[in-house]
């Protein structure tokens, strides 16, 4: 594990995945005996201003997709706000990602104890887990161990406080039906009130008015499940994990041409290359590495050149070594006041795949998923991303006008920016990245003109 | 009404209810319950459901027509979701689908004549490490080949064929039939 950037002391931590491989891991009994709800009892001896000052503290930031940083999402909700909801988004849908799922089957306690903690942080009396309706397994494991949190009185009950009075929660499963869009946490807000999974405008902010017109926290199912060993052993212990202004460990989902797949814990620090060639085993049947997805199909790819990268949040936006996405060569794409993108962590989601890859069919079924998964609401997106999905097709299928490659960054850069939520960028970027780090490739399917 | 809710369904709403400031929030879930117990959403079911809970049918018929997962027809027992998304179309999930339509005779979004098997090409199902892969109900087919796809669908329409003979007059299919539709609940 000679792995570059790194620190020693966050080489093999495990925080979210502690408990896998342990046999019932799904079980209360098993969960408590392994010091579950230990650091529940260490919260409510601290004031609930404390504890998001030691998130803060922690730098951990949201695990899924935008890497907000969670303290101060907490920090948001207006304090004289009565009624505080928390929403655990568990609608892992985003193409490449299978964290949140394999969280949630081996060790659905520890977001149980991360949401209690959370609930009494932002002082949230009625938490909702809102789960991928597919995922129809987890979710009869989540449900049971909400049953038994329940049968051993840790939830909806009195507990008493450090500072005096009492703090109970109630936690609600609450399904999804199949539609990716419900990820976006308005959209999601939306369907847990009962209506189609239309995202919102945003201000306002679901802090201040979210679920049922009341302040309220969206969090990752992975973010949540950080919170318990950050109040046990410290907002410093888990900044210090991490690099940068991230801290603690990431889950990766690698995915694709590697020959060793898998969901792992790493130090945040790691980079592709690293991950891919020795985590992973690098690629197989002797093939070589062509380009890697870095955190679900919304985000820009990466070629062989920008691999040496570490995962970390601030590294993917920023870095050097990794080019800016254009929109025809030599026009680079302006995220708004001249910002340049490079591309994002993400959900975790890496798919890499090998110089054996049609870049251009796998560029036109990200964009046939997002053409499917568009809302309708936004014009650009409804229609943009149905024109994307049209003529990376026919591309693919060595069918291409002349002048369609440019015609796909132009559309690309119509949809940014201008729809109500980020599903328009989710295909907007990925488009311009492929088309900027494998040009030739689109170019190579444009039909030949005798 | 010609649909009703069984004893136990109505007790689950009832504690449902319970669990949101607003009846309307509880729409999903009790979509869910209906689509349990009727096998799929016509009609009769969405009026059930919207009077159940006060709401404007068209608002449900709204919110069932947006996702994926509830069904206004009436299609086989066992749906087979196959991802074809990136992570399985880079390692064979085209493959895995076309297999399974041609060993059941069907195209994806069809069902088998026998009501056992409905096929449908998913998007991402989260188990990206182990590609290709479906889901059917609660359960998780894994890593797939076309082997693994022959004896799981044996598998599956031989506990299918179990529980229909349990059924007397056979044939599981909805739990109820579902009378005619009045035009004036046509959407």
């Amino acid at each position: 594990m000679g792995w570059q950037g790194v620190k020693e002391e966050a080489k093999g931590v495990k925080i979210v995945t502690k408990n896998f491989g342990v046999p019932d891991s799904h079980k209360l009994a098993t969960y408590r005996s392994r010091g579950g709800w230990d650091a529940f009892k260490k919260a409510l001896a601290l004031a609930p201003a404390a504890i998001v000052d030691e998130i803060k503290k922690s730098n951990l930031r949201g695990r899924g997709g935008a890497g907000f940083p969670t303290g101060l999402k907490w920090s948001f909700v207006p304090k004289e706000a009565r009624t505080v909801y928390l929403v655990v988004n568990a609608d892992e849908s985003e193409p490449g990602t299978c964290k949140d799922r394999e969280l949630l089957a081996y060790d659905p306690h520890l977001l149980i104890e991360g949401m209690a903690i959370a609930s009494y942080a932002i002082r949230c009396q009625h938490a909702y887990i809102y789960i991928r309706g597919e995922m129809i397994r987890e979710a009869k494991i989540i449900q049971a161990a909400i049953d038994e949190a329940y049968a051993a009185g840790l939830l909806g009950a009195d507990h008493s406080v450090g500072g005096g009075g009492a703090f109970r929660v109630d936690i609600t499963l609450h399904r999804g039906a199949g539609a990716y869009i419900c990820g976006e946490e308005t959209a999601l807000l939306n369907s847990l009130e009962g209506r189609r999974g239309w995202p919102r405008l945003k201000p306002p902010f679901p802090a201040v008015k979210g679920l049922f017109q009341q302040a309220t926290v969206v969090n990752n199912v992975e973010t949540i499940m950080n919170v318990p060993a950050i109040i046990e052993k410290g907002g410093e212990w888990f900044n210090n994990l991490g690099i940068g202004k991230s801290g603690g460990t990431r889950i990766v989902c690698v995915s694709g041409h590697v020959a060793k797949p898998g969901v792992f814990e790493l130090p945040i620090g790691i980079s592709f290359k690293d991950l891919i060639f020795d985590v992973c085993g690098g690629i197989p049947n002797g093939r070589k590495f062509k380009g890697l997805i870095p955190g679900g199909t919304s985000m820009p790819p990466l070629d062989a050149g920008e691999i040496d990268v570490p995962i970390e949040f601030d590294a993917l936006t920023s870095d050097t070594r990794i080019k800016d996405v254009e929109v025809r060569p030599g026009q680079p794409f302006d995220m708004g006041n001249g910002r340049r993108l490079k591309t994002m962590a993400g959900s975790g989601g890496i798919v890499v795949f090998d110089d054996s890859t049609d870049v251009v069919a796998l560029c036109a079924r990200i964009m046939r998923f997002y053409a499917h998964e568009s809302c309708g609401q936004c014009t650009p997106c409804r229609e943009g991303s149905g024109w994307l999905a049209r003529v990376c097709t026919r591309l693919a299928a060595g069918d291409g006008h002349p002048g369609d490659v440019d015609l796909l960054g132009t559309v690309a850069n119509g949809i940014a920016g201008n729809t109500i939520c980020a599903l328009g960028e989710a295909a907007a970027w990925p488009m311009m990245g492929f088309l900027t780090k494998f040009r030739a490739d689109f170019e190579a399917k444009i039909r030949k003109v005798a | 009404m010609a649909l009703e809710f069984s004893a136990q369904a109505k007790q689950r709403i009832e504690r449902l209810l319970t669990q949101y400031p607003t009846k309307q929030a509880a729409l999903l879930p009790v979509l869910h319950l209906a689509q349990d117990e009727f096998g799929y959403l016509p009609d009769e079911a969405l009026h059930l459901v919207a009077d159940t809970l006060q709401l404007p049918a068209a608002h449900v018929f709204g919110v069932i027509t947006f996702y994926t997962m509830f069904h206004r027809e009436k299609g086989g027992r066992n749906e087979l979701m196959v991802c074809t998304n990136v992570s399985c179309m880079l390692r064979g999930g085209y493959d895995i689908l076309h297999h399974i339509e041609s060993r059941l005779g069907i195209k994806a979004g069809e069902s088998t004549p026998d009501g056992c098997f409905h096929l449908v090409e998913e998007e991402c199902l989260a188990a990206c490490a182990n590609a290709p892969m479906m889901i059917c109900g609660d359960r998780y087919f894994l890593d797939l080949t076309p082997q693994k796809v022959d004896a799981a669908l044996d598998d599956l329409r031989k506990r299918w064929q179990e529980r229909t003979r349990q059924v007397p007059g056979g044939g599981e299919g909805p739990a109820k039939t579902v009378a005619g539709v009045g035009p004036e609940r046509k959407f």
